[in-house]
């Protein structure tokens, strides 16, 4: 089957000479159709620029970019088989609700009676109906988030780009949101390409998931897989909690030169057949587990513990030992 | 009511009463032409007017003078405001967001005719004219107009442009509208406030400019020329009360409804 | 979903509109191009052409014998420029544009001040509108209320002789420069005129730069124990300067420019603009005109350049 989406050697340098700034460098990346693909990183990391090279607002200077088999790697954003979902929404405030989902068939020259009916069909699916007569500025965050999500379904595109489109919800309206969407994306089969900065966003919702650093992709992989298995420094630090550990520590501790332990792996118990020991320099109460600090190797080891109701935490000063099993270690290579 | 400065002046009355004085200074002669209007003595501008009436609208009316002077200031003022239109708004476009070399010497270029006292855009007018061997005609009038009212267009259709979100140029683009039909559904249906506002200030603009006209007008007559006419050798003073009324009237309804429309453009107004 | 099929896209369209909106989708420069292309050939061709056959036209000269316009350059102009009755003309003009310069600032100071410091909300609003509304008045109507105002029979002359000070303004009109033969006719009616006309520009630049004035400056001013006009002389005045230089540079020029309210109201001397509107019109002597009017175009870039040092810019 063809991919949706093909990065080949994509890069884009903004400005000239000693000022230019290599927003994207050198990303390859394949997104097969049908896939809910998730770009995290941190801002500043070129995800939004990679987007925007997908959907056509900024062109590369360096690659091709391929959507469905096709090469569009100079084409205008109208000649691509692909829409987007703004952070802002950018909904046209001088139009109703129904006319702005419409527009994109409008725009077709499909004629007025037909677009409306499908307006109206997909304010429905996106849990809106009845509100085409008014205008963006009268509704809410979360509903002109759906008119935006149905303004860019109502052509049925091959992809669809999510950029943030989470980042201005609150908490809970967010967790409603992320549930819809990947409902909505099963249901569809439409591929998804979505960023975001929250890992946890990322984690929950993708089939896979593309890591961005400083204009480069470090990693790409499916939730577990970056999880797990970290491949830089970078990618353990970003997705999760982790103990990362180097130099004499990682030798010490786990016989590699470079290494990433999840703190939810690490147990306490008995002196005999510990890992690791020493004095707890923190504790912090987080609910559902109980985060320790440990002094030891001459490094800091972290802890998160689930500890059962009415069990005892332990105090500041307290010797522990810290369990893990061989499984819980996951080796860094020496150049990430 | 109490100074809630206490470095300013302690007593708020004597200042009270010079900003007042200063006020009334700039309005009484305004509300002596209206009443002007109304005088019923033909000679002379005596103070005060002997009885009031309403006859010299009539015969305001039956000057066919007056007529033709508004005539060309009218459609000397529409074409003046159809060019500036489409050169301030070509050049808004151009300059409200992109960066490049050269682009705040443009803006200054654009501001000049009007920052340059009107005078020397007049004599300048005058001397390329002459030496280009051009008669004087409507045309050179317009030129002139259409000169110093870009600008206007242009200030007012930038600040529009440049509130405009440009994610809703990216987002119409994307749905599917090329640039042609993205200009017309999305860019022009905003701006049109901003483009109306201009026209109508430059319209106003165009209708009273008198300076730049002199130069380069030759034996026409605008309405502002007419005033000029009658303000050196008054023939009937009477009509030349009821024209000035209807002067103030004609350049003060565009600049008011102008200003309605932007104020209604600002964010929070919706 | 599928109870709808989506027409089948239009063949990727070779159409014309389509393939130009690529181009400059593409290229933007040429979109630039495009788009800047008529308002600069209009001004260049139209507005500097003409700055530059002005400038041209002030090194040529007129032959009074032909009264054609000889096109070889020659400074005649500028030394014509020079004879006692141009000099007069020019310093004439300069000193009336200091004068009311400084009376627009007088004029204006209470009320930016009160504007700037006192008026809140609505009334802030409907004085700002109370001061622009002379400008949206046509200027020459402006100019006709006064020739009403001034005229021997006119407002003035009554309010005078009811307050009984007919004799002052008759003193006035017999001071040599300052009087002429009735106040519609004098260089004092000209004077106010001026004065009139352009006190709005003064009046808003010195409001904002009030406004500027934290209000703990003034505060801690009182608090360190200044009486208010002390205060005044050295904290406000100052800080008040910029929005000052700004409005002088619009007094200043306007006034340097004008040639039909000394034509209307004055007495028979003559200012820069109308030597220059003279010499153009009925002598047909542009080349005398063109170099006349350099004359305030320097004026003004000189005193601009002093604005600029004293921080009127930054007020604007």
């Amino acid at each position: 089957m063809t991919a949706a989406v093909t990065l080949d050697g994509v890069g884009c340098t903004f400005g000239h000479g000693a000022g230019a700034v290599r927003a994207v460098d050198g990303v390859d990346l394949t997104i097969a159709a049908g896939e809910f693909f998730t770009l995290l990183g941190p801002s500043g990391s070129g995800k939004t620029t990679v987007l925007r090279m997908i959907g056509g607002f900024t062109l590369p200077t360096a690659g091709r970019v391929w959507i469905g088999g096709q090469d569009v790697t100079l084409a205008p954003p109208y000649a691509r088989a692909v829409n987007t979902v703004f952070q802002d929404y950018a909904l046209f405030p001088h139009m109703s609700i129904r006319d702005n989902v419409a527009y994109p068939l409008m725009v077709r020259k499909v004629d007025r009676a037909t677009r409306e009916r499908r307006a109206e069909e997909l304010l429905a699916l996106v849990q809106l109906p009845g509100v085409g007569a008014r205008r963006p500025a009268q509704l809410s965050g979360g509903q002109r988030q759906r008119v935006a999500l149905a303004r860019a379904l109502i052509s049925e595109p091959q992809v669809l780009l999510l950029d943030e489109p989470l980042g201005a919800l609150d908490l809970k309206l967010r967790e409603q949101m992320q549930s819809e969407l990947k409902a909505l994306q099963r249901r569809l089969g439409i591929t998804f390409l979505f960023i975001t900065h929250d890992q946890h966003e990322a984690l929950s919702m993708s089939d896979r998931i593309g890591i961005f650093n400083a204009g480069r992709l470090e990693q790409l992989g499916t939730p577990r897989q970056v999880y797990d298995t970290p491949a830089t420094r970078f990618v353990a630090h970003f997705v999760g909690a982790a103990n990362v550990l180097e130099g004499e520590a990682a030798r010490s501790l786990t016989g590699h030169a470079q290494a990433m332990l999840r703190p939810e792996r690490i147990t306490l118990g008995e002196a005999v057949g510990a890992r690791a020991a020493g004095p707890v320099c923190e504790v912090q109460f987080f609910g559902a587990f109980t985060r320790i600090k440990v002094e030891t190797a001459g490094t800091r080891v972290q802890a998160d513990l689930p500890l059962a109701p009415g069990a005892v935490m332990p105090e500041p000063g307290q010797t522990v030992h810290l369990h893990w099993n061989n499984g819980a270690v996951h080796a860094l290579s020496a150049a990430a | 009511m109490r100074s809630d400065v206490r470095g300013g002046f302690r007593g708020t009355w004597p200042l009270k009463w010079a900003a007042g004085a200063v006020v009334l200074f700039l309005h009484v002669p305004l509300a002596l032409i209206v009443l002007y209007a109304f005088s019923s003595e033909d000679k002379s501008y005596v103070f005060p007017p002997p009885a009031l009436t309403t006859q010299w609208f009539g015969v305001a009316w039956e000057r066919p003078d007056v007529w033709e002077a508004i005539q060309l200031s009218f459609e000397v003022a529409l074409w003046s405001t159809a060019i500036a239109l489409v050169l301030g708004t070509l050049a808004a476009g151009a300059l409200a967001r992109a960066r490049f070399f050269g682009r705040d010497a443009i803006s200054l270029l654009l501001i000049l005719p009007i920052a340059l006292p009107g005078i020397i855009t007049g004599i300048a007018l005058r001397s390329a004219y002459h030496t280009m061997e051009i008669p004087f005609s409507f045309w050179t009038i317009v030129i002139g107009h259409a000169t110093f009212c870009v600008v206007v267009v242009f200030n007012n259709a930038v600040a529009r442009l440049r509130r405009l979100n440009p994610n809703l140029i990216e987002a119409s683009m994307d749905l599917g509208a090329d640039g042609f039909q993205t200009l017309r559904y999305i860019i022009l249906p905003q701006l049109g406030s901003a483009l109306l506002a201009g026209a109508l200030l430059a319209f106003a603009l165009s209708f009273d400019e008198v300076i730049v006209t002199t130069f380069t007008a030759g034996q026409q007559t605008t309405l502002p020329i007419w005033m000029l006419q009658e303000l050196i050798r008054p023939r009937q003073r009477p009509v030349t009360n009821v024209v000035a009324v209807v002067i103030i009237a004609l350049t003060f309804i565009p600049i008011v409804l102008a200003y309605w429309f932007t104020r209604a453009d600002e964010p929070g107004h919706r | 979903m599928n109870t709808f099929a989506l027409p089948p896209p239009p063949p990727r369209p070779a159409g014309l509109r389509r393939r130009a909106s690529d181009l400059l989708y593409t290229r933007r420069g040429l979109l630039l191009l495009l788009l800047l292309a008529p308002p600069l050939l209009w001004f260049g061709v139209i507005y500097l052409g003409s700055l530059i056959a002005l400038l041209a036209n002030a090194f040529f000269r007129l032959d009074d014998f032909t009264g054609q316009v000889v096109r070889e350059v020659g400074v005649s102009n500028f030394v014509a420029l020079f004879d006692p009755a141009n000099l007069d003309a020019a310093r004439r003009t300069i000193v009336m544009a200091i004068a009311v310069t400084l009376a627009c600032t007088v004029l204006a100071f209470p009320l930016a001040y009160f504007m700037a410091r006192h008026a809140r909300g609505w009334s802030k609003a409907a004085l700002y509108i109370a001061v622009m509304l002379p400008l949206w008045s046509s200027y020459l109507v402006r100019l006709y209320a006064w020739k009403l105002l001034l005229a021997k029979e006119g407002a003035i002359s009554w309010a005078a002789e009811r307050l009984h000070l007919s004799w002052l303004i008759e003193a006035l009109l017999a001071t040599p420069l300052v009087g002429g033969p009735s106040l519609s006719f004098s260089t004092l009616g000209t004077f106010i005129v001026f004065v009139y006309m352009w006190l709005p520009f003064m009046v808003l630049p010195v409001m904002a730069s009030i406004e500027r004035i934290p209000a703990s400056t003034l505060e801690a001013s009182a608090d360190l124990g200044a009486p208010p006009l002390t205060t005044f002389r050295r904290v406000v005045l100052p800080l008040a300067m910029p929005g000052v230089a700004a409005g002088s540079i619009f007094t200043f020029s306007l006034t340097l420019g004008d040639y039909i309210i000394p034509q209307v109201i004055g007495d028979s001397t003559l200012y820069i603009g109308q030597v220059v509107y003279r010499q153009q019109g009925v002598a047909g002597n542009i080349p005398f005109a063109a170099a006349f009017s350099l004359v305030p175009i320097v004026v003004i870039g000189v005193y601009l350049w002093l604005a600029k040092r004293k921080g009127a810019f930054d007020a604007l």
